[in-house]
């Protein structure tokens, strides 16, 4: 029973948002279920939330190596609550004025939104940064010419790097114009429009048939190890 | 007030052969206004989800200084006028036909079209009754895509049950899968835990799902091994599915007692928040071993590194095609799209689940041809324009909807 109720749930609401792609008089139900998921993965929020409390907190009661950074989440987690949902400095809905809290938490000049722009957005952005160090140590590492693939694989990357820069240009812009198509920009253009397309596409009408047959053996049943162990 | 000018100038003209009294006005055709369309019709397009109406109008032999049309709509108003006109489109004055989207399919629509010039605008023309965007049964333009994905389904039916029969079913060997369990395995000899990641998406994304069926597995082995293994997750639900998972592995195992839920924790939704939390944990508790399998964006890279970083065994499966080169430069192994989908069926080892792979490959094949015969076409129709391939390819085109 706890195994064939989610089972069954996952089938209609499955062939129904299935069904609803292709049959506007089942629009309506497919927006529902859609609906339905929202509102489940809200209240499961609450557990999140509980479960990074219960575990910060006992990971400082414990006073376990690094506790120091678990303190740190925790105030920032619970200011960041406090005033999302105290909507502090948050200007009113002229559209509501009779209602004290009608603005909206992110709006222009609330603490809310401080917090957004000045403390979020430079941290994510500084783990974004990090991302061009990290391709250039694996590219480092792809690149390295071990055998024939990976010597191809590097010759392309060149064509490609020198193809999109300057340096592209001066290395072989002496090239007449019937030769024009051996021009690194030229020849660069080329690989990306016809073997990376080509090679794109071919893992992408994989990755669709491998999607169809995978939601089929979910929604027939078959495949239930999402709800748990499969055997 | 123009026309009415135009025309008594005209009849001076005739009248009076007074060139000099009406010469500007006659001299100069184009300072009178457009001429407005002979007719407007409006008809809900058909095989839709309705919110589509398409305008057509007949223009004037004589469209005088016009250079494009205005076309408006009205929803009928309760008192059975009709409301403010909104613009549809401005459309150039070669063109007849436009759609107007993006209506309700219950209100009634009038529409209008007005010629526009440099000397000014026609007087509009109606169209003779008002039109409703019906909703129809069902999206013609979706047909194409409905008869593949009832091929592949059949395809996947009929292989299921052919294995149900006993016909074997042989799937190639998937490296990144076999070696699951030496992954595992050395994560126990080395005494440290194993981080499974299953993307950063919620539980309605296929990659997710995929990706908590592979832990199912992974957990089982970790569970028989007598391995820790932390899952750390980007999302609520997500959390709550893998802790479902890992548990009913850890049964499944018969170690119930060693099964520890903190272990499966949410870290947050925001996407470099959780990278940080991941990275900074792999670093510091150094994880034998670590797996990626979900949905994943520009965070790959920065967890495969950091993984590559700490010596860890990695595997990784994704169907983001754009995250899959990251994924072959710093992981051992890779699933690669279609692969990480077939994971679940290829460890379950269940004949139902591998016919469904050989249904996989059969709207692999049917995919196959159709793209030999379009090239073979295509190379053909270039070389001998309006020929046979030429009109092959073009019903080609058309079965196939592109």
């Amino acid at each position: 029973m706890r195994r064939m109720v989610p089972m069954w749930i996952a089938i209609i609401a499955g062939f129904a948002m299935l069904l609803s792609a292709f049959f506007p008089m089942t629009e309506s139900l497919g927006e529902t279920f859609g609906d339905v998921f929202n509102v489940v993965a809200a209240i499961a929020f609450i557990l999140g939330a509980g479960s990074l409390a219960k575990v910060n907190l006992a990971k400082v009661s414990r006073r376990d190596p690094g506790w120091g950074f678990a303190v740190v989440t925790l105030i920032c987690f619970t200011i960041t609550i406090v005033v999302g949902l105290g909507k502090f400095g948050v200007p009113q809905n002229p559209q509501f004025a009779a209602l004290p809290w009608s603005g909206e938490k992110e709006a222009e000049g609330g603490a809310f939104a401080w917090i957004y722009a000045y403390a979020l957005v430079p941290i994510t952005a500084t783990m974004f940064a990090l991302l061009a160090f990290y391709v250039a140590s694996a590219a480092f590492r792809a690149f390295r010419a071990k055998n024939l693939e990976a010597i191809l694989l590097l010759s392309t990357a060149f064509i490609i790097l020198l193809g999109r820069t300057f340096a592209g240009v001066v290395l072989t812009g002496w090239l007449p114009d019937w030769a024009s198509g051996l021009r690194l920009e030229n020849l660069s253009v080329y690989i990306m429009q016809v073997f990376n397309t080509a090679g794109n596409r071919a893992i992408i009408i994989g990755i669709a048939l491998g999607v169809s047959a995978t939601s089929l053996r979910i929604l027939l049943g078959i495949d239930r190890s999402w709800m748990g162990s499969g055997d | 007030m123009q026309i009415i000018l135009s025309v008594a100038a005209a009849r001076m003209c005739a009248a009076t052969a007074c060139a000099a009294l009406c010469a500007p006005l006659c001299a100069s055709p184009s300072a009178s206004p457009p001429t407005p369309p002979l007719s407007v019709t409006a008809a809900d397009v058909p095989w839709d989800a309705g919110g589509s109406i398409e305008i057509s109008w007949v223009p004037a032999a004589n469209l005088g200084s016009a250079t494009t049309w205005l076309v408006e709509r009205s929803e009928i108003g309760a008192d059975g006028t009709s409301g403010p006109w909104v613009t549809v489109a401005e459309v150039a004055i070669a063109t007849t036909t436009t759609t107007a989207a993006k209506l309700s399919h219950t209100a009634p629509y009038w529409f209008r079209v007005t010629a526009v010039g440099s000397d000014g605008s026609s007087s509009p023309t109606n169209s003779p009754a008002h039109t409703t965007a019906h909703r129809n049964f069902f999206i013609g333009e979706k047909l194409p895509l409905f008869s593949a994905i009832l091929t592949v389904c059949a395809c996947v039916i009929y292989f299921i049950l052919a294995a149900r029969k006993g016909r074997p079913m042989k799937v190639r060997r998937i490296a990144a899968l076999e070696a699951i369990d030496n992954a595992v395995g050395r994560a126990t000899e080395m005494g440290r835990p194993i981080l499974f990641v299953a993307g950063i998406q919620d539980m309605d994304n296929i990659q997710t799902v995929a990706g908590i069926t592979v832990l199912g597995h992974v957990s089982k082995t970790a569970a028989e091994y007598d391995a820790t293994i932390e899952v750390p997750t980007s999302r609520s639900l997500v959390m709550e599915a893998a802790r479902e998972t890992v548990q009913a592995s850890y049964l499944a195992a018969g170690r119930p007692e060693a099964y520890n839920a903190d272990l499966i924790r949410y870290i947050t939704d925001e996407q470099f928040g959780f990278v940080a939390y991941v990275s900074g944990r792999m670093v510091r508790e150094k994880p034998a071993t670590c797996f990626y399998m979900g949905c994943f964006y520009a965070e790959s890279l920065i967890l495969a590194e950091t993984g590559n970083s700490i010596g860890a065994i990695q595997i990784a499966g994704t169907a983001e095609s754009s995250q899959l080169p990251f994924f072959v430069a710093a992981c051992d192994y890779t699933l690669i799209g279609e692969e990480f989908m077939a994971a679940s069926a290829y460890l379950s080892g269940e004949p139902d689940q591998m016919g469904s792979l050989k249904g996989q490959d059969a709207g692999k094949a049917i995919a196959s041809v159709l793209i030999i015969v379009g090239v073979v076409l295509a190379t053909f129709a270039a070389l001998s324009p309006g020929g046979f391939a030429t009109a092959a390819l073009g019903a080609l085109r058309g079965i196939l909807g592109s």
